[in-house]
C-alpha cells in the first residue's frame, strides 16, 4: 500500500457511513485474481451465506485445480485442495463421513466438465447431498487461455487460435443441462456476477442450494456464466458485453430445475 | 485367543477393515480382489460399527474420494489390483503430498497392461519406489498368508496415522484368493469426532472459532517452501526405519540366502526344506515391510553367506533393493516365472544350484 498523507478520507470513512463491509469468512489475502474476474465475486457471495447461515465450524470447501485452486487462501474456512477434476470425488467421501456437516466444490470448466466429467456425473447421478458451484468462463484461464469444453464455436483461444471449429474440435458442452436430467440434482440453476442484479439473484441460488443441503435434499448445482478477460484478450468491460451477448445466448441465465422438477421453458 | 475362521485373504482384509475401526471403504471391482468390497457389501458394516462402503464410478474416483476422507482425519481404505492401482497412482502422489494417511490395498495381478487376472509381484517397484510422480515413498506392508492380510490391516491404519502417510498392503491374487485359518482380532471401535479432533488437529472438520483454519493441499507455488516440504517428507520416509519388519528362516547356520516376499516367500519356505533334505544349508529372508525395507539386516547376511537368490513373480524388482543393502559384498542373483505363472519350490532350489551354488 503506498503511503496514505491525506486526511480526507477519514471524513468519509466512518462508522456511521458504513454500508459494506467484507464478510470475516474472507481472509485478508490480496485475492490472485485478474482485475475484472468474477471469481472474487462468486467467492464473496458463497462465503457471506456460511457466515449468515452460521455454519463456518460446520463447512468444509473443496478448490479444484485451476485459477480458483488457491480459493482455500481467500475463504476463512477448512478447505481441501483436489486434483484436477475430482472434487465431486473428494465432497462424496467428506459428506459420507460427516453426514451433519455442509461440502461444498468450486469448480472451473476444464476441472468440472473436462476431466473431472465422471466424477461430475456420478456425484450429481447418486444425488450426493452436497452444493456444486461452478464457474464458466468458456477457457482455461490458470494455464493462460486453452480451449475449454465450454469455449463457443468460432470463439478463439491459445489452443483455437483461429476460433473453435466445431467440425474438427467438438461442440462446446452444456454440462449444467446435461446434470439436470440426473434424478439425484435436486436444484440446477444458471446466474453471472457480473452485474448487482445478477450477484443478488446468484446470492438467493446459492443460499438456496446450502438450505437444500441442510435439508438433506441432495445435489444443487449452480452454475456461474463468467468473464475471463486476460484469456479472452479483451479489457473488463469489454468481457462483460462479450459475455452478454454471445456466452448468455449460448447458456441462458435462470434455474433450470427446482426442487428436483424440470423448470419448463416459457 | 480371538475368534477362528476359515476365510479368503481378500475376505480377511474385509472383515479385519471393520474390525480395526475404519470408517470408510470405497472401491471399484477389479479381479481378483473384488471379495473385498463384495464381503463389505454383504456384511453390512454400516449397522455393526456405523462404516460406510462405498462402490465408486472408477478407481480414480475411489481414491479421492479417500483423499476427502482421510483429509477429514477418518479411517478410509480402497483395494484394487495392478491395472486399477496404475489409475489410482495420481491420488496416491497427492495423498502423500498433502501428508493423509489411508490404507490401500494391491491383490497384484501380473502385467503390463490388462495382463493376465493370474497372480504376479510385478508391482513392487510402484509400491516401494513411490509409483506416482514426485518424491515420495509409501509405508509397505506384504503379508504372506491369510493371518496376516488380517493383521496388517490394523497396523496399516496404525503406521499411515502415525506418519501421515498411505500405507500399503502389497499382495498378490495367491494370498487374496487362498483360504487359511485366520484368527481375527478384537473390534476396535470407530473414533468418535472429538477423539479425531485431538488425535488429526490437521484435518478438516470444520473452522471452529478457537482455531485457525485447517487446508489440505499439496500446492507449494513457492519452491523454497515446496523444497523445504519435500525435505521434511524424507525425513519422514527416513524415520519409518524404526519400524522395519522382516522374518528369519533357518538363516543362523546359512551358507546361501532365499529373500522372497509374500506368496513367494512361502514358496521360498518349502524350497528351503527340499534343499536342506539334500544337505545345501540354505535360509530364507522374509522382509515383512518392502518400506522400510531391512536393508540392515540383510548386510548383515552379506558377510555370512555365500550367495542370494532374490525369488519374486517378477523379472526382478526386488533384487534390485537385496543387491543395494549387500552393496556387491556377495553375489546375488534373481529367479521367478512372469505372466501369471508361479515358481514350484523344486524349481526354486534348482535355480539356487545353477544361479548361485554352481554358477
Amino acid at each position: 500500500m503506498a503511503d496514505v498523507t491525506l486526511d480526507a478520507w477519514k471524513d468519509i470513512i466512518k462508522p456511521e457511513n458504513k454500508v459494506f463491509s467484507k464478510t470475516p469468512l474472507m481472509t485478508d489475502k490480496i485475492l490472485s485474481y485478474c482485475p475484472g474476474c468474477g471469481h472474487g465475486t462468486a467467492h464473496r457471495v458463497v462465503a457471506e451465506i456460511i457466515e449468515e447461515m452460521g455454519i463456518q465450524d460446520k463447512t468444509i470447501g473443496i478448490a479444484p485445480v485451476g485459477c480458483s485452486v488457491l480459493a482455500y487462501e481467500f475463504l476463512n474456512i477448512d478447505m481441501q485442495q483436489a486434483a484436477h477434476g475430482r472434487a465431486p470425488a473428494l465432497a462424496t467421501a467428506i459428506k459420507r463421513m460427516w453426514p451433519e456437516k455442509y461440502v461444498f466444490t468450486y469448480q472451473g470448466d476444464g476441472d468440472l466438465a473436462a476431466i473431472g466429467t465422471a466424477e461430475t456425473i456420478h456425484a450429481c447421478n447418486r444425488g450426493e447431498n452436497i452444493v456444486i458451484i461452478f464457474i464458466n468462463n468458456g477457457i482455461y484461464g490458470m494455464t493462460g487461455g486453452q480451449m475449454a469444453p465450454t469455449t463457443l464455436p468460432g470463439m478463439k483461444s491459445s489452443t483455437s487460435p483461429y476460433g473453435r471449429e466445431v467440425e474438427l474440435m467438438g461442440n462446446p458442452i452444456k454440462i449444467t443441462e446435461l446434470v439436470a436430467q440426473l434424478p439425484g440434482t435436486y436444484f440446477v440453476s444458471r446466474h453471472s456476477v457480473h452485474k448487482p442484479g445478477n450477484v443478488r439473484k446468484f446470492k438467493k441460488a446459492v443460499r438456496m442450494a446450502f438450505e437444500n443441503q441442510k435439508n438433506n435434499k441432495g445435489l444443487s448445482f449452480i452454475e456461474v456464466v463468467s468473464n475471463c478477460n486476460s484469456g479472452w484478450k479483451m479489457t473488463a468491460p469489454e468481457a462483460n458485453e462479450w459475455m452478454e451477448q454471445n456466452m448468455f445466448p449460448f447458456y441462458p441465465l435462470g434455474d433450470i430445475k427446482v426442487d428436483g422438477q424440470m423448470v419448463t421453458k416459457k | 485367543m480371538g475368534e477362528l475362521k476359515l476365510m479368503k485373504g481378500n475376505e480377511a482384509v474385509a472383515e479385519a477393515a471393520i474390525r480395526a475401526g475404519c470408517d470408510g471403504y470405497f472401491g471399484y471391482p477389479i479381479t481378483p480382489q473384488s471379495e473385498v468390497i463384495e464381503y463389505l457389501m454383504a456384511e453390512k458394516p454400516y449397522e455393526r460399527t456405523g462404516m460406510v462402503v462405498l462402490q465408486a464410478e472408477s478407481e480414480v474416483a475411489s481414491i479421492n474420494m479417500l483423499y476427502g476422507g482421510a483429509g477429514t482425519g477418518k479411517r478410509v481404505m480402497t483395494s484394487s489390483s495392478s491395472p486399477g492401482v496404475s489409475l489410482m497412482t495420481e491420488g496416491i502422489s497427492y495423498m502423500a503430498g498433502a501428508e493423509l494417511p489411508c490404507l490401500l490395498l494391491n491383490v497384484v495381478r501380473s502385467g503390463p497392461g490388462l495382463g493376465t487376472i493370474q497372480p504376479g509381484q510385478c508391482d513392487y517397484y510402484q509400491a516401494v519406489k513411490g509409483g506416482g510422480h514426485g518424491d515420495y515413498r509409501l509405508f509397505v506392508l506384504a503379508p504372506a498368508s491369510v493371518q496376516e492380510m488380517s493383521d496388517f490391516v490394523k497396523i496399516g491404519f496404525e503406521m499411515s496415522f502415525k506418519y501421515r502417510t498411505p500405507a500399503m498392503l502389497l499382495s498378490d491374487g495367491v494370498i487374496g484368493q487362498m483360504m487359511e485359518k485366520v484368527e481375527l482380532f478384537d473390534p476396535i471401535p470407530r473414533r468418535t469426532e472429538e477423539q479425531i479432533i485431538k488425535e488429526c488437529p490437521w484435518a478438516t472438520t470444520g473452522k471452529t472459532a478457537n482455531r485457525e483454519r485447517n487446508i489440505i493441499t499439496s500446492l507449494n507455488l513457492d519452491p523454497a517452501k515446496q523444497e523445504q516440504h519435500v525435505e521434511k517428507l524424507a525425513r519422514k520416509y527416513e524415520s519409518m526405519k524404526q519400524d522395519v519388519m522382516f522374518e528369519n528362516i533357518m538363516t543362523d547356520d546359512a551358507e546361501y540366502l532365499f529373500v522372497a516376499y509374500g506368496s513367494s516367500a512361502r514358496i521360498c519356505q518349502k524350497a528351503v526344506d527340499l534343499a536342506r533334505a539334500e544337505g545345501i544349508k540354505v535360509g530364507l529372508h522374509r522382509p515383512i515391510t518392502l518400506y522400510p525395507f531391512p536393508e540392515a539386516e540383510l548386510a548383515k547376511f552379506a558377510s555370512q553367506v555365500k550367495g542370494m537368490l532374490a525369488v519374486e513373480m517378477s523379472l526382478g524388482q526386488l533384487v534390485d533393493d537385496v543387491r543395494l543393502a549387500v552393496n556387491g559384498k556377495t553375489k546375488v542373483e534373481h529367479y521367478g516365472r512372469v505372466g501369471g505363472m508361479i515358481q514350484s519350490p523344486t524349481q526354486v532350489v534348482e535355480a539356487l544350484k545353477k544361479q548361485i551354488i554352481g554358477g
